[in-house]
């Protein structure tokens, strides 16, 4: 009396529980108060979006030169592809954008192995990238010699200098940033403590435009008779000033992550003090900061756009200036959302890559 | 130095240069000599400079007629009224817009907050949208675009948007009702702060009942009743002494009610939108920090979902939430400062931006301005330092 068990085969699952319905029910209406909601979400879905999706695409011009070409009653973008060029290199000699081009061309080949963990030369390219790096962007961009074209400060502009701002603000303040939060953690020396204690609250209790308003009006009280500085660099020594607080705050923040027996162990090997902080400490510690960093680097970038309050044209300058252009009168919407766009770009990608290296290098320092 | 040397077993004489204590001392004198100096150079310049260009330094500008007129004053001003009364009214224009800033960016960032951890998968979507392209935009063009490219395309005023009738939003700003108080309403006010008050001690009362004898007092309701009640019936008592003052439509503009300014209202609407989404990525990561065990071992103790929000949940997450919140207030305060860029009269646009241009006192002018600001951020931190230190964990 044998016979083979052979199982039905399996019913299907209830359809209301997998795919694509499963998911909707899940979803978007698990429950009375969740029906309305997505119900009344996508009213305002359908309200909104239509009108702006036409506006932005379907009824916009895109091809032309002049305002001529803007017909159809969407987005002009004839406005920002025919200003792209300011937009980008301010007024920078058209015959000499190149010398830009050639800096982002050789950054980005500089900057790209950094991303590779594979890459053996990490630091000294990074040093590289830090250090020697902006004396050859410097030449490029200010000319004068090797038979280039000097351009004044006052040419550069739009996206360049945007960069150029919060690049050099945030590798200016790193090691005034760093010197700072050591003081601030030199429990033994009170004097040196309280003066690093108070430069850094000073420059984080004042917003950026203060700074900036005192960097144009008050450094030139502040020098030598005779002494004048560039417009440009005053609003960069007001930048690093302001940023290197912030750095501090964010390295202090990685010195007091390394745990204690770091520092005793290298005490017990008698490190003198800049050796345990060189070799031990901060090589620990900067590694811990670095997502930091990145994040003080985007506050930055964004904050640069205030250095139109003291006449320097940088992107949101510069299309604040086009829209001034009688030729151009009246299409500020489109040039507030390319330059949105752009900084959102840059923003976004910036945020996602230091979030990821946050989870990459949590490798067991906390405790 | 010499008793505690001898005591030690090394060299009768210690090696100053190598003596931490030595070096640390000789260091910090170094230090502070290199600072004097930086300071007295600077200071010896700028003395020199101002002589030069004929500036006279001190506070006396403060009591010299302004000679200039300011959009919007919540104090009398005009033309001529002092500098110190133009610094007055650029502070006060400042915590105004900060203040409705705080208001609505928390309002703002703790529904999208919440909504980010919803369960319904479009409205999860739509607040991280909302959060990732706002955080990632600068104020700046934030402002301007509400100011330029909105503000100046709204409809002329006979076209204004409305809402009932009573609130109005055209190209000139956007017009409210506003309260006319009459005779008599002083009572209501009393009302008002008395029934607050009392709501207080009864909060506290109950509290104190609950945890003596674990009965339960339903607070809520009470002061609700309170606070609407009493006020009402003194408000009616009294013969109504107040009324509604609408904006009325006459020739081409608006009159009567309250006007706020199109500067005002970018800078809130900017602030409030950008702010929020930094206070919502806050609730967010305060909410997400209360581990799951606790919302079970609540329901396991048979708590409420109500009481499990309250009693479990929120306590915890505010104590994560408010450390960075209040930094968010900060920011928002300094953000503020970005007035001077369209126009709208705060601190910074009125004082460091009109007065200093008037007066050429720049070194006075931005030190106030900058003392204001850090004094603003001490009473935060003051505040932050205090809240922290009432809230923190009490380990039994």
């Amino acid at each position: 009396m044998s016979h083979n068990f052979v199982p039905l085969p399996d019913q299907p699952p209830p359809t209301a529980s997998v795919g694509a319905i499963g998911w909707l029910r899940r979803n978007l209406f698990s429950s009375i108060g969740n029906t309305l909601l997505t119900l009344l979400s996508i009213y305002v879905l359908a309200v909104s979006l239509p009108p702006v999706i036409n506006w932005a695409f379907i009824d916009a011009d895109w091809v032309g030169v002049s305002r001529d070409a803007c017909t159809s009653g969407g987005a002009c973008w004839v406005f920002v592809s025919a200003r792209f060029e300011t937009f980008m290199y301010g007024f920078f000699p058209a015959e000499e954008t190149w010398r830009i081009n050639l800096i982002y061309g050789s950054l980005f080949l500089c900057m790209a192995p950094l991303f590779f963990d594979k890459f053996p030369y990490k630091v000294q390219l990074g040093a590289f990238v830090i250090f020697v790096f902006p004396i050859f962007g410097f030449i490029l961009m200010f000319g004068g010699v090797f038979g280039l074209t000097p351009v004044e400060t006052s040419q550069w502009g739009g996206m360049t200098l945007t960069l150029l701002l919060a690049s050099v603000g945030c590798v200016a303040a790193l090691p005034l940033g760093i010197l700072l939060a050591l003081g601030r953690q030199a429990t033994n020396m009170p004097a040196v403590k309280s003066m690093c204690v108070l430069f850094i609250e000073f420059w984080r209790g004042v917003p950026l435009i203060t700074v900036l308003f005192m960097s144009s009006v008050m450094l030139p009280l502040f020098l030598p008779e005779g002494v004048s500085f560039d417009k440009l660099l005053r609003a960069l020594i007001g930048i690093t000033l302001f940023q290197s607080a912030y750095m501090a705050e964010v390295v202090r923040g990685g010195l007091q992550a390394i745990p204690k027996g770091q520092y005793e162990a290298a005490d017990a090997l008698g490190l003198s003090y800049w050796k345990k902080m060189g070799l031990i400490v901060l090589p620990q510690a900067m590694k811990i900061v670095i997502p930091g960093i990145v994040n003080t680097f985007i506050a930055l970038f964004k904050d640069t756009t205030l250095v139109i309050i003291v006449g320097l044209l940088e992107i949101l300058g510069m299309v604040q200036n086009a829209l001034n252009d009688p030729n151009w009168l009246g299409y500020s919407t489109e040039g507030y959302v390319f330059t949105a766009f752009m900084f959102w770009i840059f923003c976004f990608s910036m945020s996602r890559y230091s979030q990821a290296l946050e989870r990459k290098l949590h490798t067991g320092h906390k405790r | 130095m010499a008793d505690e040397t001898s005591e030690r077993d090394i060299p009768a004489k210690p090696r100053r240069l190598t003596d931490p204590k030595f070096r640390a001392l000789v260091f910090q004198i170094l230090a502070s000599i290199t600072v004097a100096a930086f300071l007295f150079f600077i200071v010896r310049n700028t003395l020199h400079n101002m002589e030069l260009r004929g500036i006279s330094t001190g506070f006396g500008f403060l009591d010299r007629v302004s000679g200039f007129g300011i959009l919007q004053s919540l104090i009398e001003y005009d033309e001529s009224s002092t500098y110190g009364r133009t610094f007055l009214v650029g502070l006060l224009n400042t915590l105004l817009v900060s203040a409705l800033g705080v208001f609505f960016a928390t309002l703002i960032g703790f529904v999208m907050g919440v909504l980010r951890l919803s369960s319904n998968w479009l409205i999860n979507k739509l607040a991280t949208v909302y959060i990732e392209t706002f955080r990632n935009i600068p104020l700046l063009l934030q402002i301007f675009f509400w100011y330029f490219a909105i503000g100046f395309n709204l409809p002329s005023p006979r076209q204004s948007i409305t809402v009932g009738e009573s609130l109005f939003l055209n190209n000139r700003g956007l017009y409210l009702p506003a309260p006319v108080f009459e005779d008599g309403f002083m009572a209501t006010g009393l009302a008002i702060v008395g029934s607050i008050i009392a709501v207080i001690f009864l909060a506290r009362w109950a509290r104190k009942r609950f945890e003596a004898t674990g009965q339960l007092f339903h607070t809520v309701y009470a002061s609700l009743a309170i606070l609407i009640g009493v006020p009402t019936l003194v408000y009616v008592a009294t013969g109504m002494p107040m009324h509604l003052d609408y904006p009325t439509l006459q020739g081409f503009n608006f009159k009567g009610g309250l006007t706020v300014i199109p500067e005002l209202f970018a800078l809130t609407l900017a602030l409030s939108i950008y702010t929020g989404a930094f206070i919502a990525e806050t609730v967010r990561s305060g909410i997400q920090s209360v581990s799951h065990g606790q919302t079970e071992a609540a329901s396991a103790l048979g708590l409420r979902p109500s009481w499990t929000l309250r009693l479990v949940v929120i306590p915890q997450a505010m104590r994560v939430i408010i450390p960075p919140l209040t930094s968010q207030y900060l920011n928002l305060t300094k953000n503020s400062s970005l007035a001077a860029a369209i126009g709208y009269p705060d601190l910074v646009a009125v004082f460091a931006g009109t007065t200093l241009n008037q007066t050429g006192q720049a070194v006075e002018v931005i030190a106030i301005t900058m003392s204001v600001y850090l004094v603003l951020s001490l009473v935060i931190s003051v505040f932050m330092n205090w809240y922290n230190a009432k809230m923190a964990l009490r380990e039994r």
